[in-house]
């Protein structure tokens, strides 16, 4: 049984609106910032999981992320290592 | 017939509801979040609020307590239940219902005063209301934009799954796809809705058309009850 780090990034669809990275994008002229734009703000979930091999840690975060962490109707995700481990992967 | 108000922590509507259903003539009954049993309720009422705090997302976690295990069982037997404002977003998180409440277009918590068309009156939730009637009800909520994919909310108004609609001067208050204020499952047994018939439920708090709505949910689930 190994641990392995995993972290998730939540983000809205396309298309999707997205009032958080609005709100933020509307306070960008007060920091005299013209040249950002298109902001979109998500969701980054890190967590550790007990598992056999990373296949099979993946595959539980994949769950947790279809089922809990994400809406699949408005959002997408992405799951990468967080312990400096299969960056690759 | 006896209505169950399901509590779940950061609930904040459950004693409102719990009067007003009784008012509308049910033995209303409080039911416990952790609880898997529903005490032989005939309606299961999810009311509003501020489930597990909002986090991850309006009703996200709500809808991971044992009780939420019961509602959609009751619900495949063709029990009633309705959603009101963080219990719509429950049940869209449930998948009880189609779609997600998405955050207010205007960004901020909406509340105040809004007018309700009534697009079916053939359901448990609305057989009482008179035709041509038009409800007033307050709202008060953050997330309650009313989101589907374009083909789904065809095939959503296709089945009659819109029950109602933001309507009148007052207008859509949070950007709502289709002006959508509350739907309804593909069996027509469970209604989420954002706006708060509890709180329209005596003319002293400034409208009763709520309880239109609950007389009809109590009318209809005294009458399945006898069949059963």
């Amino acid at each position: 049984m190994s641990t392995y780090r995993f972290a998730v990034s939540v983000m809205p669809k396309d298309g999707i609106l997205d009032p958080q990275g609005r709100a933020v994008e509307g306070s960008l002229p007060h920091l005299g910032i013209s040249a950002v734009h298109a902001i979109r703000v998500g969701r980054r979930v890190e967590l550790s999981v007990d598992a056999a091999g990373e296949a099979e840690a993946r595959a539980i975060v994949e769950r947790l992320a279809g089922e809990l962490l994400a809406n699949p109707v408005i959002e997408s995700w992405t799951i990468a290592r967080a312990d400096g481990e299969g960056r690759a992967g | 017939m006896r209505a169950g108000v399901v509590i779940f922590p950061g609930s904040n509507c459950d004693r409102d509801a719990l009067h007003a259903v009784a008012l509308a003539g049910a033995d209303a009954i409080p039911l416990w979040h952790e609880d898997p049993d529903l005490h032989g309720a005939d309606l299961v009422i999810l009311p509003g609020g501020f489930s597990y705090g909002d986090y991850l997302r309006a009703g996200a976690l709500a809808r991971f307590s044992p009780v939420m295990r019961a509602v959609a069982e009751h619900a495949a037997a063709g029990g009633l239940v309705l959603g009101i404002c963080n219990g719509f977003q429950v049940l869209a998180e449930a998948g009880l219902v189609p779609g997600v409440l998405l955050r207010n277009a205007s960004l901020r918590f909406e509340h105040g005063w809004v007018r309700l068309a009534v697009e079916r009156r053939d359901t448990p939730f609305t057989a009482l209301v008179p035709d041509g009637r038009t409800l007033r009800m307050p709202i008060a909520h953050g997330e309650g934009c009313y989101h589907l994919p374009d083909a789904e909310l065809d095939a959503l108004e296709a089945r009659g799954g819109v029950l109602f609609r933001y309507a009148g001067p007052e207008g859509n208050p949070n950007g709502s796809a289709r002006d959508i204020a509350g739907v309804l499952d593909a069996r027509g047994r469970v209604c989420g809705l954002m706006p708060h018939p509890e709180r329209a439920a005596e003319s002293i708090l400034g409208s009763d058309d709520g309880m239109l709505l609950l007389r009809s949910l109590v009318t209809s689930a005294a009458a399945s009850g006898v069949a059963r």
